[in-house]
């Protein structure tokens, strides 16, 4: 059974400028013990998405869905509490910026000590201990003394670590990780890395990787999922995504990487990412794609099959009957 | 103008900050940048690669004149730079920040944003001229003329960095400093801008001093390449070299920690233990031996010089 199961979700703001669809129609499948990512650029609503499940998004957002429930269990129909027993909990999320998103006015030691407070019922002595547990794991040296740093008093990785104990304090079944290593630099990625994939095998929990960087990707994930302009318009195992892209985008945004460029000018994207009052009718992707015709510009594309990663276009790119011919 | 030469030569280039201190405490000194020696021929670039607190920032401050080194020297193209004359020279070397939401006065419309570095260093240049070059350069850069009165934040960022790389060539600048020029920009707008450069480059005959912890792009725009550590520059080379056989342990750790983006190989990363040391407490030896898996008794009392073939690097036991 699938642990995170959202069909058609989408999300609009009200600003001051009208509506705005942040994420449209997005399908998201996650089983235990599966890591799954989703890549996009700024504005393709990946975060707010999550945000969405993990109902953290502000009054002026409106959320549908046909579909969202994890571990059987319908999150548009939780109340407030009964969603707060499971967030933190079971369902656990890691931010971008781990800076600015632990209390400067707390110890981390008071900050992962009322996540475990809130949500088990050990007591004081045994929470202590789990710290301390939790920080070796996450590999923070000298774990009691730091447990009593205040936040400014460690570094970015170590605060990521912070983090990252905190949102597994509760042996989540689902840890959404947004953005976790952008901040950081590569050497403390590729420890903050390790250390994710090491504790989703050992725990089995299913983990969503948030990022923009192919690189992560491509080392860390075994699904993907691009998001374009709030729509997820590909969705395929690792390799085949990168071997195999069938939508242009995808196939767009992998000729960019400076480190698949076969000669000194790098493919590019004509033109940006649409934004709220230009969104083009039909396919969003067809003012920016080569490929695109007066269908793509008139209607909206459909969802192909699994076969073809579920590219959200007209013509899907690597398409079986083309690799005969 | 002599074309023969570097455009800038830098010598055991070093800046020292105190910090701290008191009525009662002496300051402490943190080497911010120290023993820095490198150039740039005309046309090429030279990468500067590093993690944070490693320097290069304060690197181009020092090459950008904005503050004086507290050691060595640097000459640009041939002249020596000396505070004195640091009002000539400035027009020769110019900077493109990092952020283009930043580095942009959001109150100004792009023609005088362009405009503003003439009205300063060329004050016998009419309004009329100013206005002409201010057009060619938006054509140069690939921006539209018609976009010439309008204000910063009607444009992408891809745009707004495409401004602020005119801004810095409207003086005709030698050489061109770039603080991770793309690094704030999304992957597909990244490639844009990496293609500008180089249609610039080809065109002007720029030198650039790129720097940036990317080592993926890092590899597609370098010539040459300066690892730095600390503070301290630990390998210097061609970029064919330096990534296909690093000497130094921490270059071959960057490159192994940079994730590959081909799923297919997932290599073994070497890991490395612990963070950067702070740089008031450097250790006294290598600066990088807390980290480095070979480390002896040596690194940790000895500071290794910059030596050796086929390129210097610092480090008593180099890779190859």
């Amino acid at each position: 059974m699938p642990l995170l199961t959202i069909r058609n979700l989408s999300v609009t703001f009200a600003t001051a400028q009208g509506p705005f669809r942040a994420v449209d129609k997005v399908d998201v499948d996650v089983n235990p013990g599966e890591i799954l990512a989703i890549v996009g650029e700024s504005g393709s609503g990946k975060s707010v998405s999550m945000l969405a499940v993990m109902g953290l998004l502000p009054w002026t957002a409106t959320v549908t869905a046909d579909e969202m429930t994890f571990d059987g269990r319908d999150l548009r129909a939780l109340s407030g509490p009964a969603r707060r027993r499971i967030v933190g909990n079971q369902l656990a999320m890691i931010f971008q910026e781990p800076m600015s998103s632990l209390n400067p006015c707390f110890t981390v030691g008071f900050q992962i000590r009322e996540a475990l407070k809130k949500h088990t019922d050990m007591d004081k002595a045994a929470r202590q201990a789990r710290c301390v547990e939790l920080f070796e794991m996450v590999g923070i040296p000298a774990p009691e003394r730091r447990l009593k740093a205040f936040p400014h008093q460690l570094s970015g990785g170590m605060n990521q670590r912070v983090m990252i104990a905190m949102a597994i304090a509760c042996k989540p079944r689902l840890l959404i990780a947004d953005e976790p290593t952008t901040a950081l630099d590569v050497t403390i990625q590729a420890q903050i890395l390790d250390l994710l994939t090491a504790l989703q095998q050992e725990t089995g929990m299913g983990l969503i990787l948030i990022t923009h960087d192919m690189g992560v990707v491509a080392e860390t994930a075994e699904r993907v999922a691009v998001q374009y302009a709030g729509q997820k318009v590909e969705d395929q195992e690792v390799q085949a995504l990168f071997d195999t892209p069938h939508h242009p985008y995808t196939a767009a945004l992998l000729a960019a990487l400076p480190e698949r460029a076969t000669e000194r000018r790098l493919p590019t994207i004509p033109g940006v990412v649409p934004g709220q009052h230009d969104r083009p009718a039909g396919c969003l992707f067809s003012p920016r794609c080569r490929y695109a015709d007066d269908v793509c510009r008139g209607t909206e594309p459909p969802v192909q099959p699994d076969a073809l990663g579920r590219a959200r276009c007209h013509y899907p790119l690597h398409a079986p009957q083309e690799a005969q011919a | 103008m002599s074309a023969a030469g570097p455009v800038i030569e830098a010598r055991d280039l070093g800046r020292d900050y105190e910090v701290g201190g008191g009525l009662f405490r002496d300051p402490g000194i943190v080497r911010a940048v120290a023993g820095t020696s490198f150039s740039v021929e005309a046309g090429k670039t030279l990468a500067v690669v590093g993690e944070s607190g490693c320097g290069k920032s304060t690197l181009a401050r020092l090459v950008t004149m904005i503050e004086e080194p507290t050691s060595g020297s640097f000459a640009i193209a041939g002249t020596e730079v000396t505070p004195d004359r640091w009002a000539e020279l400035r027009t020769d070397v110019q900077i493109v920040f990092q952020d283009p939401y930043g580095s942009l006065n959001l109150r100004q419309k792009v023609g005088q944003i362009l405009e503003e570095p003439l009205k300063i260093n060329r004050p016998r240049m009419t309004a009329k001229e100013r206005r002409a070059k201010g057009l060619e350069m938006m054509r140069l850069v690939n921006l539209r003329e018609e976009h010439y009165d309008r204000y910063p934040h009607m444009f992408s960022g891809g745009q707004r960095q495409r401004i602020a790389v005119g801004r810095a060539l409207m003086l005709e600048p030698k050489l061109l400093v770039l603080d991770e020029p793309v690094s704030a920009l999304d992957l597909s707008i990244q490639s844009q801008i990496l293609n500008l450069l180089n249609d610039l480059q080809e065109r002007l005959d720029l030198a650039y001093l790129f720097i940036s912890h990317d080592l993926s792009v890092v590899r597609h725009v370098a010539d040459d390449i300066l690892v730095m550590y600390l503070g301290r520059p630990v390998e210097f080379g061609p970029k064919d070299e330096i990534f296909d056989a690093p000497r130094h342990p921490y270059t071959k750790a960057l490159i192994s920690a940079t994730p590959s983006a081909d799923p297919a190989q997932r290599r073994e990363r070497i890991k490395l233990v612990g963070e950067l040391p702070s740089p008031l407490a450097a250790p006294p030896g290598c600066p990088f031996a807390p980290r480095c898996w070979k480390a002896r008794d040596r690194c940790r009392d000895e500071r290794p010089a910059m030596e050796g073939e086929p390129h210097p690097a610092a480090c008593f036991f180099p890779e190859a």
